[in-house]
């Protein structure tokens, strides 16, 4: 479990409700694409302003404005006015929260993006990638500076059924974390193909033995989770 | 308690959560009386997501309430950013009180401005040739056109047209200066130093070479308007970026990052006043400065005026009336 911990990218918060909320912070490869996505069409904007006032004489002026606001603000405004997310950050599934997991405010999204001047240094953002790597919660200067943290926004995924092939108890000694690892294993043999499910269940052959342990890994699980024998 | 149980017992409590949820993110305002049962269904929730991570139940279940409960967290923590009472109390109180605050900062970026301005402007007189060690010769041949009385390319009013363009310009030219002075300021300083260097020797070293040549009127007529609000804006900006600098490299009894983010709460506040400065500044530049209509000694009042102006508003302004 310790180990897990020492893995996992989990932050995680405590609330003032007395829960911990889990925060996912994401890394700057997911988020370099984001930024990809958000830089193209922050270019396609003033190109397309510059096309279309070409002709006017304020043209040039209107591009320039467009130029400073799509440069400086176009971030601040999506994440202020659109969830914390612009339209990169959306796509992948991102987020900018206060690293106390409320919306991020004005005066933060603010700081972060202006001092994305400094990340940028020297070149392509390598000391926001330095940065990142050099903190738990993957921040850039911008976000240590700011007090905010670019999190997963997962979609909630629906608990499969386990398959209803029976009860089996438990045999004695499971820890609560090992009978969790069988559940998971049953909730998610779905995705895995028939031999895999095979080869993994038969570390614990041994402790199911005679029969397969797939499917009394099955059995316990649905044990574990308390469907009855006779249930449908 | 078995997960199946748990389940059937207390799934309409979060699914009731989820279904407020989805219609709040989507814009909606809440009723009053949701208000309350939206808070109690949601501390609902936190219990029963506390129970179900610490009975062990599955994964999904744990983390379909970790959904729901980060999700109604930011609903319920959401702050409100009302604009035009906090920005007009910004303007007239709260940003020359936090520049009077930071005086220390504001000062030394003044020193660190106004010191190569004046050197420089004092060292091209004496010696021309010192004006090229800041400006390359083509830039100041292109400065030289640009206030040549002869040319008078900023003279004859302008049409409204290219006043636009350069209200554009300045924009996008000006404020993009100042924030790059601030943010550089994340390098302990020394970026907001350089920058307010930098520029102040350029400053000094244009002013003293049309001297030099004799553009004065031009020159003098141009910048007196705006100059109070652009420069002063400049020497805020770098103030803003010395305060991030000195921030990393005195943290105090606080970490650095804790002391920095502190620091930069406060300087953000200072740049909001520069991009207001910085607009006006762009306004006046591009449509008083460049307008020869007026003659030089109407110019040259208006500016004193302005400069009054912006001096007496940083350093009067908001300032609590004593109670005799």
């Amino acid at each position: 479990m310790d180990q897990a911990v020492m893995i996992d990218t989990r932050h995680p918060l405590e609330t003032p409700e007395g829960t911990d909320l889990s925060l996912y912070p994401a890394g700057f490869w997911v988020r370099s694409l984001a930024y990809t996505i958000d830089w193209l069409i922050r270019v396609a904007v003033v190109v397309a302003t510059g096309f279309l006032f070409s002709a006017s004489g304020i043209g040039q002026g209107m591009t320039l404005v467009v130029y400073f606001l799509m440069e400086w603000f176009y971030p601040v405004y999506f994440e202020l006015c659109h969830n914390g997310q612009t339209i990169g950050k959306k796509a992948l599934h991102l987020k900018v929260i206060n690293d106390d997991g409320t919306p991020v405010t004005f005066a933060a999204s603010l700081i972060r993006n202006l001092l994305r001047t400094v990340d940028f240094l020297p070149v392509f953002y390598i000391s926001a990638i330095i940065a990142s790597l050099c903190n738990r919660d993957f921040k850039r200067l911008g976000d240590l500076a700011a007090g905010t943290l670019v999190v997963y926004t997962n979609p909630i995924k629906p608990s499969p059924a386990i398959d209803n092939v029976g009860v089996r108890p438990v045999p004695e000694g499971f820890s609560t974390d090992e009978q969790r690892v069988l559940v998971a294993f049953a909730q998610r043999s779905a995705t895995m193909s028939g031999a895999r499910q095979a080869e993994l269940a038969n570390i614990i052959a041994p402790l199911v033995a005679p029969g397969d342990p797939v499917v009394a890994i099955k059995q316990m699980a649905n044990h574990i989770v308390g469907r009855r024998a006779d249930s449908p | 308690m078995k997960q199946s149980t748990f389940e059937q017992l207390h799934a309409p409590v979060w699914q009731a959560l989820e279904a407020k949820l989805i219609l709040l993110e989507k814009g909606q305002k809440p009723q009053s009386g949701e208000l309350r049962e939206f808070a109690s269904l949601f501390r609902k929730v936190c219990h029963f997501h506390a129970l179900a991570q610490e009975r062990h139940y599955s994964s999904f279940l744990v983390d379909h309430l970790d959904n729901l409960v980060v999700r109604a967290h930011q609903q319920l923590y959401r702050r409100k950013h009302p604009i035009w009472q906090p920005l007009l109390q910004f303007i007239v109180r709260d940003f020359p009180v936090l520049v009077r605050q930071e005086r220390q900062a504001v000062l030394w970026a003044a020193l660190l401005f106004v010191g190569p301005l004046l050197g420089f402007f004092v060292a091209t007189l004496v010696n021309p040739d010192m004006a090229y060690t800041v400006i390359a010769p083509d830039q100041a041949a292109q400065m030289e056109a640009m206030y040549d009385p002869a040319n008078r390319v900023l003279g004859a009013a302008r049409d409204s047209d290219t006043n636009w363009g350069m209200f554009g310009f300045y924009i996008y030219n000006n404020i993009s200066v100042a924030f790059r002075t601030f943010a550089s300021g994340l390098l302990l300083g020394v970026g907001s130093g350089f920058f307010l260097t930098f520029n102040g020797a350029l400053i000094g070293a244009v002013a003293g070479h049309l001297t030099n040549v004799g553009f004065t009127t031009t020159f003098y007529t141009f910048i007196v308007g705006h100059g109070s609000f652009e420069l002063t804006a400049i020497v805020l900006a770098g103030a803003a970026g010395l305060k991030l600098g000195y921030s990393l490299l005195v943290p105090g009894q606080l970490t650095r990052v804790e002391s920095l983010k502190r620091a930069s709460h406060v300087a953000i506040r200072l740049v909001y006043g520069v991009i207001l400065m910085l607009v006006i500044a762009a306004f006046i530049e591009a449509f008083w400065s460049s307008n020869n209509i007026f003659a030089p000694w109407q110019k040259y009042l208006v500016g004193a005026a302005l400069w009054l102006v912006v001096l007496g508003y940083l350093i009067f302004s908001g300032r609590e009336r004593s109670h005799s």
